[in-house]
Protein backbone atom coordinates (compact mmCIF):
# COMPACT_ATOMS: atom_id res chain seq x y z
CA UNK A 1 0.00 0.00 0.00
CA UNK A 2 1.21 3.47 -0.89
CA UNK A 3 0.36 6.21 1.61
CA UNK A 4 -0.48 9.63 0.18
CA UNK A 5 0.02 12.04 3.05
CA UNK A 6 -2.97 14.29 3.65
CA UNK A 7 -2.10 17.49 5.49
CA UNK A 8 -4.83 19.65 3.99
CA UNK A 9 -2.47 20.96 1.30
CA UNK A 10 -4.17 20.82 -2.03
CA UNK A 11 -5.59 18.35 -4.46
CA UNK A 12 -4.50 14.87 -3.39
CA UNK A 13 -7.04 13.13 -5.53
CA UNK A 14 -5.10 13.77 -8.72
CA UNK A 15 -2.15 11.84 -7.29
CA UNK A 16 -4.47 9.07 -6.16
CA UNK A 17 -6.13 8.86 -9.58
CA UNK A 18 -2.78 8.68 -11.37
CA UNK A 19 -1.54 5.86 -9.11
CA UNK A 20 -4.80 3.99 -9.63
CA UNK A 21 -4.50 4.43 -13.39
CA UNK A 22 -1.10 2.74 -13.08
CA UNK A 23 -2.59 -0.06 -11.00
CA UNK A 24 -0.91 0.67 -7.66
CA UNK A 25 -3.09 0.50 -4.54
CA UNK A 26 -2.86 3.67 -2.49
CA UNK A 27 -4.63 5.46 0.32
CA UNK A 28 -4.92 9.12 1.28
CA UNK A 29 -4.17 9.26 5.00
CA UNK A 30 -3.43 11.46 7.99
CA UNK A 31 -2.67 8.54 10.30
CA UNK A 32 0.86 8.02 11.55
CA UNK A 33 0.37 4.24 11.92
CA UNK A 34 -0.81 3.90 8.31
CA UNK A 35 2.13 5.95 7.11
CA UNK A 36 4.63 3.90 9.09
CA UNK A 37 3.06 0.63 7.95
CA UNK A 38 2.93 1.63 4.29
CA UNK A 39 5.31 0.27 1.70
CA UNK A 40 6.10 3.72 0.28
CA UNK A 41 4.97 7.31 0.66
CA UNK A 42 3.89 10.15 -1.61
CA UNK A 43 4.20 13.60 -0.04
CA UNK A 44 2.34 16.05 -2.30
CA UNK A 45 1.31 19.61 -1.60
CA UNK A 46 0.09 22.88 -2.99
CA UNK A 47 -0.04 26.09 -1.00
CA UNK A 48 2.15 28.13 1.30
CA UNK A 49 5.07 26.69 3.27
CA UNK A 50 4.14 28.33 6.58
CA UNK A 51 0.63 26.92 6.75
CA UNK A 52 1.75 23.54 5.45
CA UNK A 53 4.37 23.21 8.19
CA UNK A 54 1.90 24.31 10.86
CA UNK A 55 -0.64 21.72 9.67
CA UNK A 56 1.99 18.97 9.46
CA UNK A 57 3.10 19.66 13.04
CA UNK A 58 -0.43 19.87 14.35
CA UNK A 59 -1.21 16.47 12.83
CA UNK A 60 2.09 15.01 14.06
CA UNK A 61 3.01 14.15 10.49
CA UNK A 62 6.38 15.91 10.58
CA UNK A 63 7.60 13.23 12.96
CA UNK A 64 5.93 10.44 10.98
CA UNK A 65 7.62 11.56 7.78
CA UNK A 66 11.05 11.77 9.41
CA UNK A 67 10.56 8.32 10.98
CA UNK A 68 9.56 6.89 7.60
CA UNK A 69 12.68 8.43 6.06
CA UNK A 70 14.86 6.88 8.77
CA UNK A 71 13.13 3.55 8.18
CA UNK A 72 14.33 3.72 4.54
CA UNK A 73 10.87 3.75 2.99
CA UNK A 74 10.85 5.18 -0.54
CA UNK A 75 9.39 8.70 -0.34
CA UNK A 76 8.28 10.91 -3.24
CA UNK A 77 7.92 14.67 -2.64
CA UNK A 78 5.88 16.68 -5.14
CA UNK A 79 5.81 20.49 -5.56
CA UNK A 80 5.46 21.95 -2.05
CA UNK A 81 6.43 18.47 -0.86
CA UNK A 82 9.75 18.95 -2.70
CA UNK A 83 10.33 22.22 -0.85
CA UNK A 84 9.46 21.69 2.79
CA UNK A 85 11.75 18.66 3.02
CA UNK A 86 14.58 21.22 3.14
CA UNK A 87 15.58 23.10 6.30
CA UNK A 88 13.84 26.41 5.75
CA UNK A 89 11.85 28.42 3.23
CA UNK A 90 11.88 32.08 2.33
CA UNK A 91 8.10 31.72 2.01
CA UNK A 92 6.65 32.81 5.38
CA UNK A 93 10.25 32.44 6.75
CA UNK A 94 9.13 28.90 7.58
CA UNK A 95 11.25 26.38 9.46
CA UNK A 96 10.84 23.16 7.51
CA UNK A 97 11.52 19.43 7.93
CA UNK A 98 15.26 19.44 7.31
CA UNK A 99 15.45 15.97 5.75
CA UNK A 100 17.73 17.48 3.11
CA UNK A 101 20.07 20.34 3.98
CA UNK A 102 19.36 23.57 2.18
CA UNK A 103 16.70 26.19 1.68
CA UNK A 104 13.74 27.20 -0.47
CA UNK A 105 14.22 30.43 -2.44
CA UNK A 106 11.91 32.86 -4.20
CA UNK A 107 12.66 33.43 -7.90
CA UNK A 108 14.65 36.67 -8.24
CA UNK A 109 13.01 39.72 -9.86
CA UNK A 110 13.26 40.90 -12.49
CA UNK A 111 13.63 37.51 -14.09
CA UNK A 112 14.98 37.58 -17.66
CA UNK A 113 15.45 34.91 -20.30
CA UNK A 114 18.70 34.43 -22.22
CA UNK A 115 17.12 36.66 -24.91
CA UNK A 116 16.53 39.33 -22.20
CA UNK A 117 12.78 38.88 -22.28
CA UNK A 118 10.92 39.37 -19.02
CA UNK A 119 9.81 36.05 -17.55
CA UNK A 120 6.77 35.61 -15.38
CA UNK A 121 6.53 34.42 -11.81
CA UNK A 122 5.03 31.99 -10.92
CA UNK A 123 6.77 29.64 -13.28
CA UNK A 124 3.63 28.08 -14.74
CA UNK A 125 3.43 25.63 -17.61
CA UNK A 126 5.46 22.93 -19.32
CA UNK A 127 9.23 22.85 -19.10
CA UNK A 128 12.03 20.34 -19.54
CA UNK A 129 14.37 18.78 -17.00
CA UNK A 130 18.09 18.45 -17.61
CA UNK A 131 19.21 15.30 -15.82
CA UNK A 132 22.59 15.61 -14.15
CA UNK A 133 22.58 12.16 -12.67
CA UNK A 134 21.04 8.78 -13.15
CA UNK A 135 18.34 7.79 -10.74
CA UNK A 136 15.92 4.83 -10.92
CA UNK A 137 12.90 7.14 -10.60
CA UNK A 138 13.80 9.21 -13.69
CA UNK A 139 14.85 6.23 -15.78
CA UNK A 140 13.61 6.54 -19.37
CA UNK A 141 13.12 10.30 -19.21
CA UNK A 142 14.61 12.08 -22.21
CA UNK A 143 15.67 15.71 -22.80
CA UNK A 144 12.54 16.28 -24.91
CA UNK A 145 10.12 15.21 -22.17
CA UNK A 146 8.37 18.09 -20.44
CA UNK A 147 6.59 18.44 -17.14
CA UNK A 148 3.92 20.69 -15.66
CA UNK A 149 5.20 23.27 -13.18
CA UNK A 150 3.40 25.87 -11.10
CA UNK A 151 5.46 27.56 -8.38
CA UNK A 152 7.09 30.80 -7.29
CA UNK A 153 9.71 29.25 -4.98
CA UNK A 154 12.28 26.58 -5.74
CA UNK A 155 14.36 24.13 -3.69
CA UNK A 156 18.09 24.74 -3.30
CA UNK A 157 19.89 21.93 -1.49
CA UNK A 158 23.22 22.85 0.13
CA UNK A 159 24.98 19.99 -1.60
CA UNK A 160 25.12 19.53 -5.37
CA UNK A 161 25.10 15.80 -4.66
CA UNK A 162 21.37 16.06 -4.00
CA UNK A 163 20.63 17.69 -7.37
CA UNK A 164 19.42 15.08 -9.86
CA UNK A 165 17.87 17.36 -12.45
CA UNK A 166 17.62 21.08 -13.21
CA UNK A 167 15.25 23.34 -15.11
CA UNK A 168 15.80 26.71 -16.75
CA UNK A 169 13.41 29.57 -16.03
CA UNK A 170 15.64 32.64 -16.15
CA UNK A 171 17.84 30.88 -13.62
CA UNK A 172 18.81 27.24 -13.61
CA UNK A 173 17.19 25.72 -10.52
CA UNK A 174 17.11 22.20 -9.04
CA UNK A 175 13.84 20.62 -10.16
CA UNK A 176 14.54 17.02 -9.13
CA UNK A 177 16.39 16.43 -5.87
CA UNK A 178 17.12 13.30 -3.95
CA UNK A 179 18.86 11.92 -0.91
CA UNK A 180 18.96 8.24 0.02
CA UNK A 181 15.39 6.88 -0.08
CA UNK A 182 13.82 10.30 -0.76
CA UNK A 183 13.24 11.69 -4.25
CA UNK A 184 11.41 14.94 -4.86
CA UNK A 185 10.35 16.99 -7.84
CA UNK A 186 9.15 20.55 -8.19
CA UNK A 187 6.79 19.70 -11.07
CA UNK A 188 3.58 17.66 -10.90
CA UNK A 189 4.17 14.18 -12.36
CA UNK A 190 0.47 13.41 -11.88
CA UNK A 191 -0.36 16.27 -14.28
CA UNK A 192 2.48 15.75 -16.75
CA UNK A 193 0.95 13.26 -19.16
CA UNK A 194 2.78 10.08 -20.13
CA UNK A 195 6.20 11.32 -18.99
CA UNK A 196 4.85 12.07 -15.54
CA UNK A 197 3.07 8.74 -15.28
CA UNK A 198 6.34 7.05 -16.17
CA UNK A 199 8.05 8.74 -13.23
CA UNK A 200 5.25 7.69 -10.89
CA UNK A 201 5.47 4.12 -12.16
CA UNK A 202 9.26 4.14 -11.65
CA UNK A 203 8.75 5.39 -8.12
CA UNK A 204 6.18 2.71 -7.35
CA UNK A 205 8.67 -0.02 -8.19
CA UNK A 206 11.78 1.65 -6.70
CA UNK A 207 13.48 -0.13 -3.80
CA UNK A 208 14.60 3.16 -2.26
CA UNK A 209 18.26 2.62 -3.01
CA UNK A 210 20.36 5.05 -4.95
CA UNK A 211 24.12 5.52 -5.22
CA UNK A 212 24.87 9.18 -4.46
CA UNK B 1 12.36 27.56 -21.05
CA UNK B 2 8.60 27.26 -20.88
CA UNK B 3 6.71 25.90 -23.85
CA UNK B 4 3.82 27.78 -25.37
CA UNK B 5 0.64 25.91 -24.48
CA UNK B 6 -2.04 24.83 -26.96
CA UNK B 7 -5.36 24.55 -25.16
CA UNK B 8 -8.55 23.16 -26.68
CA UNK B 9 -11.73 24.71 -25.32
CA UNK B 10 -14.91 22.68 -24.94
CA UNK B 11 -18.31 24.26 -24.41
CA UNK B 12 -20.55 21.97 -22.40
CA UNK B 13 -24.31 22.28 -21.99
CA UNK B 14 -26.26 19.85 -19.81
CA UNK B 15 -23.27 17.50 -19.83
CA UNK B 16 -22.85 17.43 -23.62
CA UNK B 17 -20.42 19.31 -25.83
CA UNK B 18 -22.09 21.78 -28.12
CA UNK B 19 -19.79 21.87 -31.14
CA UNK B 20 -19.66 18.93 -33.49
CA UNK B 21 -16.40 17.33 -34.35
CA UNK B 22 -15.54 15.95 -37.73
CA UNK B 23 -12.40 14.06 -36.91
CA UNK B 24 -12.04 10.43 -37.75
CA UNK B 25 -12.40 7.57 -35.33
CA UNK B 26 -15.05 6.37 -32.99
CA UNK B 27 -15.08 9.19 -30.44
CA UNK B 28 -18.53 10.13 -29.16
CA UNK B 29 -18.42 13.74 -30.27
CA UNK B 30 -21.05 14.78 -27.78
CA UNK B 31 -19.24 13.40 -24.75
CA UNK B 32 -16.88 15.87 -23.05
CA UNK B 33 -15.04 13.06 -21.27
CA UNK B 34 -14.22 11.21 -24.49
CA UNK B 35 -13.29 14.43 -26.22
CA UNK B 36 -10.99 15.41 -23.37
CA UNK B 37 -9.30 12.02 -23.58
CA UNK B 38 -8.96 12.39 -27.34
CA UNK B 39 -7.28 15.80 -27.06
CA UNK B 40 -5.10 14.60 -24.18
CA UNK B 41 -3.80 11.76 -26.34
CA UNK B 42 -3.27 14.21 -29.22
CA UNK B 43 -0.92 16.32 -27.13
CA UNK B 44 -3.11 19.09 -25.72
CA UNK B 45 -1.20 20.85 -22.93
CA UNK B 46 -4.28 21.70 -20.94
CA UNK B 47 -8.04 21.69 -21.52
CA UNK B 48 -10.59 24.40 -20.79
CA UNK B 49 -14.25 23.57 -20.18
CA UNK B 50 -16.98 26.18 -20.25
CA UNK B 51 -20.24 25.13 -18.70
CA UNK B 52 -22.93 26.99 -20.60
CA UNK B 53 -25.78 25.15 -18.91
CA UNK B 54 -28.50 27.72 -18.55
CA UNK B 55 -30.32 26.51 -15.48
CA UNK B 56 -28.40 26.43 -12.24
CA UNK B 57 -30.22 23.35 -10.90
CA UNK B 58 -28.57 21.28 -13.64
CA UNK B 59 -25.04 22.23 -12.57
CA UNK B 60 -24.51 18.89 -10.84
CA UNK B 61 -24.23 17.33 -14.27
CA UNK B 62 -21.03 19.34 -14.84
CA UNK B 63 -19.56 18.25 -11.51
CA UNK B 64 -20.04 14.66 -12.63
CA UNK B 65 -18.31 15.46 -15.94
CA UNK B 66 -15.37 16.99 -14.04
CA UNK B 67 -15.05 13.86 -11.89
CA UNK B 68 -14.97 11.63 -14.93
CA UNK B 69 -12.54 13.86 -16.86
CA UNK B 70 -10.15 13.81 -13.91
CA UNK B 71 -10.00 10.04 -14.09
CA UNK B 72 -9.17 10.09 -17.79
CA UNK B 73 -6.61 12.81 -18.37
CA UNK B 74 -3.34 13.53 -16.59
CA UNK B 75 -2.80 17.12 -17.61
CA UNK B 76 -4.26 20.26 -16.00
CA UNK B 77 -7.75 21.40 -16.89
CA UNK B 78 -9.92 24.32 -15.90
CA UNK B 79 -13.65 24.80 -15.60
CA UNK B 80 -15.50 28.05 -16.11
CA UNK B 81 -19.05 29.22 -16.56
CA UNK B 82 -21.48 30.08 -13.83
CA UNK B 83 -18.84 30.43 -11.09
CA UNK B 84 -20.51 32.84 -8.67
CA UNK B 85 -19.46 31.77 -5.20
CA UNK B 86 -16.56 30.19 -3.36
CA UNK B 87 -18.71 27.10 -3.00
CA UNK B 88 -19.09 26.85 -6.81
CA UNK B 89 -15.29 26.99 -7.09
CA UNK B 90 -14.71 24.50 -4.30
CA UNK B 91 -16.97 21.92 -5.93
CA UNK B 92 -15.16 21.87 -9.28
CA UNK B 93 -11.72 21.89 -7.64
CA UNK B 94 -12.65 19.02 -5.35
CA UNK B 95 -14.06 17.15 -8.33
CA UNK B 96 -10.58 17.28 -9.86
CA UNK B 97 -10.16 20.48 -11.90
CA UNK B 98 -6.82 22.26 -11.50
CA UNK B 99 -8.22 25.73 -12.01
CA UNK B 100 -11.50 27.58 -12.07
CA UNK B 101 -12.23 30.45 -14.36
CA UNK B 102 -14.35 33.39 -13.23
CA UNK B 103 -15.75 35.89 -15.67
CA UNK B 104 -19.08 37.68 -15.27
CA UNK B 105 -19.21 37.18 -11.51
CA UNK B 106 -15.78 38.76 -11.12
CA UNK B 107 -16.70 41.83 -13.16
CA UNK B 108 -19.78 42.29 -11.00
CA UNK B 109 -18.02 41.37 -7.75
CA UNK B 110 -14.20 41.63 -7.94
CA UNK B 111 -13.95 40.38 -4.35
CA UNK B 112 -14.55 36.83 -5.57
CA UNK B 113 -11.05 36.83 -7.11
CA UNK B 114 -9.40 37.73 -3.82
CA UNK B 115 -11.58 35.29 -1.89
CA UNK B 116 -10.85 32.49 -4.34
CA UNK B 117 -7.10 33.17 -4.32
CA UNK B 118 -7.09 33.27 -0.52
CA UNK B 119 -9.05 30.02 -0.21
CA UNK B 120 -7.47 27.93 -2.97
CA UNK B 121 -4.29 29.75 -4.07
CA UNK B 122 -3.75 32.13 -6.98
CA UNK B 123 -2.66 29.29 -9.22
CA UNK B 124 -6.26 28.01 -9.17
CA UNK B 125 -7.90 31.27 -10.20
CA UNK B 126 -8.14 32.15 -13.88
CA UNK B 127 -9.75 35.44 -14.82
CA UNK B 128 -11.82 35.07 -17.96
CA UNK B 129 -12.13 38.38 -19.82
CA UNK B 130 -14.58 39.04 -22.64
CA UNK B 131 -13.45 42.20 -24.40
CA UNK B 132 -14.69 44.41 -27.24
CA UNK B 133 -12.90 47.16 -29.11
CA UNK B 134 -14.51 50.59 -28.61
CA UNK B 135 -13.62 54.26 -29.11
CA UNK B 136 -10.96 55.43 -26.66
CA UNK B 137 -12.52 57.63 -24.02
CA UNK B 138 -11.94 58.90 -20.51
CA UNK B 139 -13.54 55.80 -18.96
CA UNK B 140 -12.06 53.42 -21.54
CA UNK B 141 -8.56 54.83 -22.18
CA UNK B 142 -7.23 51.61 -23.73
CA UNK B 143 -10.07 51.45 -26.26
CA UNK B 144 -10.99 47.95 -25.06
CA UNK B 145 -14.04 47.49 -22.89
CA UNK B 146 -15.20 44.65 -20.65
CA UNK B 147 -18.44 43.03 -21.83
CA UNK B 148 -20.69 40.27 -20.50
CA UNK B 149 -23.61 38.25 -21.85
CA UNK B 150 -21.58 37.25 -24.91
CA UNK B 151 -20.86 40.88 -25.76
CA UNK B 152 -24.36 42.25 -25.49
CA UNK B 153 -23.79 44.18 -22.26
CA UNK B 154 -21.03 46.80 -21.99
CA UNK B 155 -19.71 47.21 -18.45
CA UNK B 156 -18.04 50.63 -18.68
CA UNK B 157 -14.81 49.04 -17.42
CA UNK B 158 -11.50 49.42 -19.20
CA UNK B 159 -10.04 45.99 -20.07
CA UNK B 160 -6.44 46.94 -19.32
CA UNK B 161 -7.29 48.51 -15.96
CA UNK B 162 -9.40 45.46 -15.11
CA UNK B 163 -6.59 43.01 -15.99
CA UNK B 164 -4.19 44.89 -13.70
CA UNK B 165 -6.73 45.07 -10.90
CA UNK B 166 -7.48 41.34 -11.17
CA UNK B 167 -3.77 40.57 -10.98
CA UNK B 168 -3.53 42.66 -7.80
CA UNK B 169 -6.53 40.87 -6.37
CA UNK B 170 -4.77 37.54 -6.84
CA UNK B 171 -5.78 36.11 -10.21
CA UNK B 172 -3.12 33.60 -11.29
CA UNK B 173 -3.75 33.70 -15.02
CA UNK B 174 -5.85 35.54 -17.60
CA UNK B 175 -7.84 33.95 -20.39
CA UNK B 176 -8.35 36.86 -22.76
CA UNK B 177 -11.19 36.48 -25.22
CA UNK B 178 -11.77 38.99 -27.98
CA UNK B 179 -15.50 39.01 -28.71
CA UNK B 180 -14.78 40.75 -32.02
CA UNK B 181 -12.48 37.95 -33.16
CA UNK B 182 -14.35 35.07 -31.50
CA UNK B 183 -15.78 32.67 -34.06
CA UNK B 184 -14.41 34.71 -36.99
CA UNK B 185 -11.51 32.36 -37.71
CA UNK B 186 -9.71 35.47 -39.01
CA UNK B 187 -6.98 35.55 -36.41
CA UNK B 188 -6.50 36.52 -32.79
CA UNK B 189 -6.73 40.18 -31.71
CA UNK B 190 -2.99 40.77 -31.66
CA UNK B 191 -3.07 44.39 -30.48
CA UNK B 192 -5.32 43.60 -27.52
CA UNK B 193 -3.31 40.51 -26.57
CA UNK B 194 -0.03 42.45 -26.75
CA UNK B 195 -1.45 45.24 -24.63
CA UNK B 196 -2.49 42.89 -21.83
CA UNK B 197 0.63 40.67 -22.03
CA UNK B 198 2.93 43.67 -21.72
CA UNK B 199 1.15 45.10 -18.73
CA UNK B 200 0.57 42.13 -16.41
CA UNK B 201 2.98 39.69 -14.81
CA UNK B 202 0.71 36.66 -14.88
CA UNK B 203 0.36 34.27 -17.83
CA UNK B 204 -2.09 35.19 -20.58
CA UNK B 205 -4.04 32.71 -22.70
CA UNK B 206 -5.15 34.28 -25.99
CA UNK B 207 -8.64 33.33 -27.10
CA UNK B 208 -10.86 33.97 -30.07
CA UNK B 209 -10.19 33.96 -33.78
CA UNK B 210 -7.95 30.99 -34.56
CA UNK B 211 -8.56 29.86 -38.13
CA UNK B 212 -5.14 28.67 -39.28
CA UNK B 213 -1.61 28.09 -38.04
CA UNK B 214 -0.40 31.56 -39.04
CA UNK B 215 -2.87 32.94 -36.52
CA UNK B 216 -1.46 30.77 -33.74
CA UNK B 217 2.09 31.60 -34.75
CA UNK B 218 1.36 35.33 -34.73
CA UNK B 219 -0.33 35.43 -31.36
CA UNK B 220 2.39 33.33 -29.72
CA UNK B 221 5.28 35.33 -31.18
CA UNK B 222 4.13 38.87 -31.99
CA UNK B 223 1.96 39.30 -28.91
CA UNK B 224 3.91 37.06 -26.50
CA UNK B 225 0.84 35.20 -25.27
CA UNK B 226 1.81 32.28 -23.05
CA UNK B 227 -0.85 30.00 -24.49
CA UNK B 228 -3.44 29.90 -27.24
CA UNK B 229 -6.99 28.63 -26.93
CA UNK B 230 -8.31 26.68 -29.91
CA UNK B 231 -11.88 25.64 -30.56
CA UNK B 232 -13.39 25.42 -34.05
CA UNK B 233 -10.14 24.66 -35.87
CA UNK B 234 -9.66 21.48 -33.87
CA UNK B 235 -13.33 20.61 -33.27
CA UNK B 236 -14.14 20.75 -36.96
CA UNK B 237 -11.03 18.81 -37.84
CA UNK B 238 -9.24 21.53 -39.83
CA UNK B 239 -6.11 20.58 -37.88
CA UNK B 240 -5.22 18.11 -35.19
CA UNK B 241 -3.37 19.32 -32.11
CA UNK B 242 -0.39 17.35 -33.36
CA UNK B 243 -0.42 19.11 -36.75
CA UNK B 244 -0.59 22.49 -35.02
CA UNK B 245 2.35 21.62 -32.79
CA UNK B 246 4.42 20.08 -35.58
CA UNK B 247 3.98 23.22 -37.67
CA UNK B 248 4.68 25.65 -34.80
CA UNK B 249 7.76 23.63 -33.87
CA UNK B 250 9.00 23.77 -37.47
CA UNK B 251 8.59 27.55 -37.38
CA UNK B 252 10.68 27.82 -34.22
CA UNK B 253 8.00 28.20 -31.56
CA UNK B 254 8.82 26.19 -28.45
CA UNK B 255 5.97 23.74 -27.85
CA UNK B 256 5.83 20.41 -26.03
CA UNK B 257 6.50 17.80 -28.70
CA UNK B 258 6.63 14.55 -26.74
CA UNK B 259 3.69 13.07 -24.88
Amino acid sequence: MIAIIDYKAGNLKSVERALKELGFPCRITQRTDEILNSERIVFPGVGAAGKAMADLRQLGLDKALKAAFEANKPILGICLGAQIILERSEENAAQCLGIIQGEVKLFPRPLLSAQKERLKIPHMGWNGVHLRKKHPVVKGITPSDEFYFVHAYYPRPSSDKCVIGTTDHGIVFPSVIGHRNLIAMQFHPEKSGAAGLRILKNFCTWDGRHAE
Amino acid sequence: MLSKRIIPCLDVRDGKTTKGIKFKGNVDVGDPVEMARFYYEQGADEIVFYDITASSDRRDIMIDVVHRVAEEIFIPFSVGGGMRTLEDMRRVLLAGAEKVSVNTAAVQNPGIIADGAQAFGSQCIVLGMDVKKVEQSETIPSGYEMVIHGGRTYMGIDALAWAKEAENLGAGEICLNSIDADGSQKGYEIALTSLICENVNIPVIASGGAGNIDHLHDVLTKSKADAALVASIVHYGTYTIRQIKDELHTRGVKVRMRW
